[in-house]
């Protein structure tokens, strides 16, 4: 999943200043999944601006709110809001940087605000009561020889032939030593499975020429 | 560091350059240890904190003092094209001696929003350095004129627990070619003696790291901030005393005189009782305490 964080309303009220009337469209994908931009999301945030904008600006917003089933998708996007999209000044998303950039690719003549912030990809962790990042997208995934745990995520240093010194305990110097360090859980895992031979393995400097950005793929 | 292969027992020192253009510290540092350690380590920006380049200090206590330096290089702050080009300058200034670190996190440092680079990490850099004096190119291949000519050094925790993770990743590193280990702080026999059991095989030279304790502070940071480290109670207990002199003079002297007794006894326990190379002193901001402490050993 796509980890997202609401905006501060003193943020999102910054950006809609001037704004007579704006569309807020929010994700059944992962902000939805989240609860940081479903349905129910959308209509606070549509009533919250309503609110904001009477008190701050003294203007009676004309909002609506909506999902789109995944707003990271430019067809489904272009087609749930080509119908309504001619009666906002503004659109603003609450979906991930992908959806606020899809909408603004479909409508490049309408501004797009965007609700939330782009974390990370990564999951929820319930008993902690957190979410946490799981994959940075490094496009070399060398999960099958590290006990299913990412070193170059989760891994303060994404080391590939860790640990550092700042372990101790099983934990990471990074968060006062109450975070576990990756390496030591992948070296847990790895005997678990009877595989500590792969802790042994020296892993080469990763080639990061293909992961210059923009990334592309045919 | 020549003298390390011979056999002898050695003792090495650190220095810390800080925040400041004026090299008179680094210098001074450097003074205070001469002709009482064969080399002196310098910091690289230890804790995260933007201090005077290591290479550069490196090259000062070289240049002014006649102090060998053991450069500390950490992949925290470069990629591998700023790790190449400084190990070239550092060939270049007469560098014979590096340290391969990881570096603490940035997070840690004096500027907690700092990019932590970690393009390599410190066993690929040993596999670069190797590469950049062994085969005279750097880690694409591409060749080197005049390579330069470096002893690789890298650290090792003997308070590692599970210790046996540490033993293979220094081992990891032995098989690519690190020439010798300094440990990080230890105050107990017993940890540095498994330690120095367990890595007899790797065959390498071992200096065992040891820290002077300026004060009750110092010594209660490292028994409570510093996971696997374990100050032993007598000489805390000896070093608190010592913080209820009022008098600064007679606390100065107090101070180096429980220091002194302790890590005597300590370095010559070591020193009987395993194979270790030598003792790698690190007494930062704390320098008068190596002339007093090698001279009682020697």
């Amino acid at each position: 999943m796509i980890i997202l964080e609401p905006k501060p309303l003193e943020e999102v009220l910054t950006l809609a200043k001037g704004f007579e009337s704006i569309l807020i469209v929010g994700c059944d994908g992962c902000a939805g999944i989240y609860q940081v931009g479903g349905e129910k999301q959308a209509e606070t945030m549509s009533t919250l601006l309503e609110m904001g904008k009477k008190l701050k600006e003294k203007i009676n917003l004309k909002s609506e709110a909506l999902t789109v089933l995944r707003q990271c998708d430019l067809r489904i996007t272009a087609t749930t809001l080509k119908p309504i999209v001619d009666k906002y000044q503004a659109i603003l998303s609450l979906a991930c940087g992908i959806g606020v950039q899809t909408i603004a690719q479909a409508f490049p003549e309408k501004i797009v605000i965007p609700g939330n912030d782009t974390k990370f990809i990564g999951m929820q962790d319930r008993e902690l009561g957190k979410f946490l990042e799981f994959c940075r997208t490094c496009g070399e995934c060398i999960l099958f020889e590290t006990g299913g745990i990412c070193p170059i995520t989760r891994c303060a240093k994404g080391l590939m032939n860790g640990p550092c010194g700042g372990m101790a305990d099983g934990k990471c110097e990074v968060g006062d030593y109450t975070r576990d360090c990756a390496w030591f859980q992948i070296w847990e895992a790895l005997k678990r499975q009877g595989r500590t031979e792969l802790y042994k393995k020296f892993r080469l400097p990763r080639d990061r020429s293909f992961k210059a950005q923009p990334q592309e793929i045919k | 560091m020549g003298a390390i292969y011979k056999g002898r027992f050695i003792y090495t020192g650190e220095i810390e350059p800080l925040k400041t253009t004026d090299p008179t510290s680094v210098i001074n540092v450097a003074k205070a240890h001469k002709g009482y350690v064969v080399a002196c380590n310098v910091t690289d920006n230890p804790k995260s904190c933007g201090y005077m380049s290591s290479l550069v200090a490196s090259y000062l206590i070289q240049k002014e003092v006649g102090m060998e330096a053991v450069y500390q290089i950490t992949v925290r702050d470069r990629n591998r094209l700023a790790l190449i080009s400084d190990l070239l300058g550092a060939g270049a200034l007469g560098i014979r001696n590096i340290l391969v670190l990881s570096g603490d996190h940035t997070t840690l440092g004096d500027d907690p929003g700092a990019m932590p680079v970690f393009d390599l990490d410190s066993a690929q850099l040993v596999y670069m350095a190797r590469k950049m004096v062994d085969d005279g190119v750097d880690l694409a291949g591409n060749k080197i004129e005049k390579p330069p000519k470096f002893h690789v050094g890298i650290a090792g925790n003997p308070n590692a627990d599970p210790l046996e993770p540490e033993l293979l990743k220094i081992k990891r590193k032995v098989d690519l070619g690190a020439e010798f280990l300094q440990t990080q702080v230890v105050f107990e026999i017993d940890p540095i003696k498994i330690f120095l059991e367990e890595t007899t095989h790797f065959k390498i030279p071992i200096l065992v790291g040891v820290f002077p304790c300026k004060s009750y502070g110092v010594a209660k940071f490292f028994d409570e901030h510093i996971p696997g480290v374990s100050v032993p109670t007598e000489f805390m207990e000896k070093l608190r005393k010592v913080d209820e002199i009022t008098d600064k003079r007679a606390r100065k002297q107090k101070i180096d005189e429980v220091n002194l007794i302790f890590f005597t006894n300590f370095i010559k326990e070591i020193k009987k009782t395993t194979n270790a190379s030598g003792i790698h002193i690190m007494a930062v901001g704390y320098e008068r305490l190596v002339k007093p402490l090698v001279e009682k050993l020697s």
